[in-house]
């Protein structure tokens, strides 16, 4: 058995870590064209490549399906549960990094803190008749940080694409979602809240607690981390 | 753990004390139309109960509780006064600790009534006592009540008394918005900001959005307005302290309470509601003596309780969630009523747990 990779199939965050790979002398490509999903792994011996949607590579670190895995720290705490007994974070890759912040329109000038959103969600609900709507996709992150800060009256609309859109399409009031630079945010006229930070996160490589490793594959990972200076 | 078939004959067993006690057997269904729940509990729900949908009748909510459809049940057709009592699955979505059950049987009791609720209180408060005798359970009381009226009666603005209420069940909130209101932490610095412009809204063009600047300008000038109140005195926050740290048994807590209430007048309405409670509780053969009273009990639970309230816990045992809860929520009443409202109170017994315990009486 070999130790299986999982690794973004597309876009800039399959480059960065075939880059990330390719600097400690080991390198990930696609086996034919650049359509095709299946790839190899050259530099070291025992290990295979699975292209995944980055989306899909918490789901299979947690069933056990694959014995390591690159993703965002954003997408491992929204969709698993307990994530840290079911993956161990091996090492941050330093690319990827996005902020998750819960952003109001900057023209709530009443509005810097999470304090303010409450408040005005009470008032929202009182005028309008129905809780103030945040836009995400990140529901369980989100959820969970607003109720340690003890915000209410307020209920999480599905976003998942073009958030920053929403409000001023008049389907929520606010939004929680991924910046990075803040230039869209800016673009769309919102303001990310001062204590608005509900997570820092970047690319990172995750070991799935729950795959099976025998010795072949324990000594493949072994080898694997002393190459890439993981203790 | 017990198995399913025991369980639903213990289940079965306990649903005939309370028929025994003159309720009447009631069903509801399994899967609960989402939008009731949400407005009730809001987001938190989500957090616990789980949600399904299809294309017609949108999302729908694995029955998290019992307490909502019967409530809607009663508001409909119920005659008065009403005694319910109900044993069924209960959905929770665990997403903290695995070895909780996300699937279990609850088996309750429901009183509708507008004569004396404090004899409603103790009767069904004294039927689970009986009924869990055997196990020696912790029993634990607390009355909201008592914590409503405390707010309601501080010398501050109502739009302060609001925001508290609305946090009663949020102690970490309630607490920030005490030290604001008290003066003890700083105003933050945005708001101080924003209140020294003569014109806030100056330059925030665009307005974007369904919240429109007239609502930016009733929040201006409701800060403006918080911000020209005076400070929650000392001695009040000491009294609202002194208050929740009660912890005694009832009794004591009882006289601790009635000596708060000389400075605190505003909460003797709510503490003779207490005196009436104790003496029906005494009449049914409880020991008041030995029963503890916490006066933030039931506090950091999202049910609607708003007056007595308690639960039953097992002893040594922390990993075991309470065998059984219940309360007043005559607020609740209120708000699926459409106008109309009545006293109830109830609680559920989980019989799972009483099995695994040894058995109940």
């Amino acid at each position: 058995m070999s130790l299986k990779l999982g690794v973004p199939s597309k876009g800039r965050l399959m480059d960065k870590t075939v880059e990330w790979f390719a600097r400690h002398g080991i390198e990930l490509g696609r086996a034919g064209s650049e359509r095709e999903y299946a790839g190899y792994v050259r530099g070291i011996e025992g290990v295979e490549l699975v292209l995944l949607s980055a989306g899909e590579i918490p789901r299979e670190l947690a069933a056990g399906r694959i014995h390591l895995g690159v993703t965002g720290t954003d997408l491992v705490r929204e969709k698993l549960g307990q994530w840290d007994q079911q993956v161990e974070e091996l090492a941050e890759l330093g690319f990827g990094q996005a902020d998750l912040v819960i952003a109001v329109p900057a023209s709530w000038v009443d509005v810097a803190s999470l304090d303010d959103l409450d408040a005005v969600a009470a008032a929202f609900r009182a005028r309008h008749g129905f809780r103030l709507r945040i836009a995400t996709k990140y529901h369980r992150l989100v959820r969970d940080f607003l109720r340690a800060n003890g915000v209410a009256d307020y209920q999480l609309v599905d976003s998942q694409g073009a958030t920053e859109g929403t409000i001023r399409n008049e389907t929520a009031e606010a939004i929680a979602d991924i910046t990075s630079s803040g230039d869209t945010l800016r673009a769309n006229h919102l303001r990310v809240l001062e204590d608005g930070l509900i997570l820092r996160s970047q690319a990172t490589l995750y070991r799935a607690r729950r795959a099976p490793f025998g010795d072949a594959e324990r000594a493949t990972l072994g080898a694997l981390k002393a190459r890439l200076a993981i203790d | 753990m017990a198995d399913r078939a025991a369980i639903l004959a213990e289940a079965a067993r306990l649903r005939a004390r309370f028929e025994a006690a003159g309720a009447e057997p009631v069903e509801t269904a399994i899967l609960q139309p989402a939008e009731v729940l949400l407005d009730l509990y809001g987001e938190d729900i989500r957090a616990r109960a789980y949600v399904t949908s299809d294309t017609l009748r949108g999302e729908q909510m694995l029955r998290p509780d019992f307490t909502v459809p019967v409530v809607q049940m009663h508001m409909t057709d119920g005659a008065e006064p009403a005694r319910y009592t109900y044993a069924g699955e209960v959905f929770r979505r665990q997403e903290e600790d695995a070895r909780r059950a996300n699937e279990y049987i609850q088996v309750g009791f429901e009183i509708f009534a507008r004569e004396a609720p404090e004899a409603a209180d103790a009767e069904v408060f004294a039927l689970f006592f009986d009924i869990l005798r055997p196990l020696g359970l912790r029993a634990a009381t607390g009355d909201i009540g008592i914590l409503m009226a405390a707010v309601a009666g501080l010398d501050t603005t109502e739009a302060r008394k609001a925001a508290l209420m609305r946090h009663i069940w949020r102690p970490r909130r309630f607490r920030a918005l005490i030290d604001r209101y008290a003066g003890r932490t700083p105003v933050p610095e945005a708001r101080a900001a924003l209140l020294a412009q003569a014109d806030p809204m100056a330059g925030a063009e665009p307005f974007i959005g369904l919240r429109g600047p007239d609502e930016i300008a009733a929040r201006i000038a409701a800060l403006r307005a918080d911000a020209a109140a005076g400070p929650l005195s000392g001695a009040q926050v000491d009294l609202l302290d002194a208050l929740l740290a009660v912890r005694e048994t009832c009794d004591n807590a009882l006289a601790r309470l009635r000596d708060i209430a000389v400075d605190l007048p505003a909460i003797l309405p709510a503490v003779e509601r207490l005196a009436r409670r104790l003496d029906a509780l005494a009449a049914r053969g409880i020991d008041v003596a030995r029963l503890d009273f916490e006066a933030s009990y039931g506090r950091t639970q999202m049910e609607y309780y708003d007056g007595f309230v308690f639960g039953f816990h097992a002893g040594g045992r922390a990993d075991l969630p309470p065998v059984a809860t219940g309360g007043r929520y005559d607020a609740l009443t209120r708000r699926l009523g459409a106008g109309r409202e009545i006293p109830a109170v109830g609680g559920v017994i989980r019989p799972g747990l009483v099995l695994d315990l040894g058995g109940a009486a």
